[in-house]
Formats: C-alpha cells, structure tokens, sequence
C-alpha cells in the first residue's frame, strides 16, 4: 500500500519494471576521438589506430564512460517524474567488454525504483534507471544505473 | 602505454592513485555537450544558467564520472581492468576552476584467478571539497 500523502503518483509506481524501445548505435572510430578529446582524455587507446594495434586490446577502444553518448529511447509518459526539476544524482557502472569501432550496441532503459525522500527543499523523489548495453553478439557488455532526483 | 604495467603485487590497501589535475575550459563544455549528446543549456548558456538559480554555468556531472574514470585507466595502465566505477554529484563544479581526480585503496583480494582492488576516488575542488565521491574496482596483473 502506498503511504499516505506520498507524492509519488500511483501511475508512476506501477510504471517500475517498464522498459524503453532499444535503440542500436554502429559505433563510429571519429564518435570515439570525439568524445575522448571532449573529456580532456589523451589516452592513445581511444584515438591512435597504430598504438592502439600494438596494444594488448590490438585496436581502438572506447573510454569507459562513452555509453553516455549512446542515448537511450524515451520512456513512456507513465514511467516519468511528475515534476519539472529534475537533478542527475549519480551513476554506478559495471563494465563487462571494452567498446569497438564497428560494434553495434543496442541501449535499453528501464525505471527500476522511485522512493519519496525529505530533503533540504522539501519533499522529493529519487528515480533509479537501469540502462542495459549489449553488442552484437548478444553479450551485455556494460551496465549504467542512475539516480535522479525529482521535485 | 610507455607506462610501466602497474601489477596487484606492488599496490597496498591505502596506496595511492596517481592524482589528476583538470581543469574545463567553456569551450570543452560546449564539446562534452556535441560529443555526448547532453544539451542542457545549464552548461553554456550562461543566462539560462543564472535563470535557473545558478551562479552561472556548471560542469556536467557525467564529464565529471568520465574524469574519474581517466583517473582510474591513467593509473592501472593498458593491462589493468576498470570492472565497476560510481560517483555521486554531491556539489556544482565550474569551469576556470582547478579540480583534481584523487583515489586511494581501501580493499586488495581475490576473487577466483582475478585481482582486485576497490577503490575510494573522488573529485576535491580549489576548496578542498570533495564535491564528486564514488568507488572503482579495478583488475590488476600479477607477477609471474
């Protein structure tokens, strides 16, 4: 039973468990480059084709942290806070395969949880996501949970 | 990859990580925005920023993850494995501030043949605030 005077609303409640449409990105070698000149990352892994081939990894990677480019589909409406102010909170990673050039990695979201928090402005909602990352050959090769806060 | 391999052997529980230095510039916010995707104008619209009771623009919290994750693959080197990393946004960062990646070891095992290590790691500000904890685990090689 929901407590009383929750401000989560029932829809959204229901809404745990829901899973976004996956979407597949072919990861581009220059997205890579890209991103790791954007972190201020000059780890020759990421963007040197020829020391990257003499490397243990015999190619191109990504950094650890490019799933962030790779969007996930929208949620539906139900699965989403109520509220217009919206905080990113934190992510917690489990890496499973380093990233390739040419893999296609389908992204798929899911609202894992939302519990009701007292905070310095009042009541808020803390949402957890879960985003699943798997490659072509089926391997789920990262994992990214997030919490937002809502109010 | 000049780097030296960083073996589980020579790393104790309260070693160090190699700190990193950081400092973002406007213009690589502008690019973590086009390289990932994220254009929440509160991280280059300076009068967006300040409409939404901000000192001006921030760093994105995701750009701070990626450093700490720089901070852990600098430090293990090519041979090393980043297995789990997290961070909480605890506090805003701005640009034209110098932060620095810090970590240090809390727990050296086994798991099976792997190598582990946790690690606590976070971001200090020009204050001394950490305004960016989290955890890594890392898999190391080990000496023959």
């Amino acid at each position: 039973m929901p407590e009383e005077n929750t401000i989560i609303p029932e829809s959204l409640l229901e809404a745990i468990g829901v899973e976004s449409d996956p979407i597949t990105y072919e990861i581009e070698k220059g997205h890579i480059a890209r991103f790791a000149e954007a972190i201020g990352d000059e780890n020759p892994l990421f963007s040197d084709e020829i020391k990257a081939r003499n490397s243990r990894y015999g190619g191109i990677i990504a950094p650890p942290t490019f799933y962030r480019a790779l969007r996930p589909g929208s949620l539906p409406e139900s699965a989403e806070s109520p509220f217009t102010r919206n905080l990113d909170a934190g992510s917690d990673w489990e890496f499973f395969e380093p990233i390739r050039p040419g893999d296609r990695i389908t992204v798929t979201i899911k609202l894992a949880d939302v519990v009701e928090r007292e905070g310095r402005l009042g009541k808020m909602i803390i949402i957890t996501r879960e985003t699943r990352y798997e490659n072509q050959l089926g391997q789920i090769v990262a994992t990214q949970k997030t919490n937002g806060i809502s109010y | 990859m000049s780097k030296e391999t960083l073996y589980w052997d020579d790393v104790e529980e309260a070693s160090e990580v190699t700190p990193l230095p950081k400092n973002a510039s406007s213009q690589l916010l502008v690019k973590y925005a086009g390289a990932s995707g994220d254009f929440y104008q509160i991280h280059y619209d300076v009068e967006f920023a300040k409409n939404n009771n901000l000192p001006g623009i921030i760093i994105h919290g995701a750009l701070k993850n990626a450093w700490l994750g720089q901070l852990m693959t600098d430090w293990i080197g090519e041979t090393g494995m980043l297995r789990k990393l997290t961070c909480q946004y605890r506090a805003m960062d701005v640009p034209n501030e110098d932060l620095v990646c810090k970590g240090i070891v809390t727990k050296k095992y086994k798991d099976g043949n792997h190598h582990l290590l946790d690690c606590d790691i976070w971001l200090e500000n020009s204050k001394g605030d950490r305004t960016t904890p989290g955890t890594a685990t890392v898999e190391l090689p080990i000496k023959d």
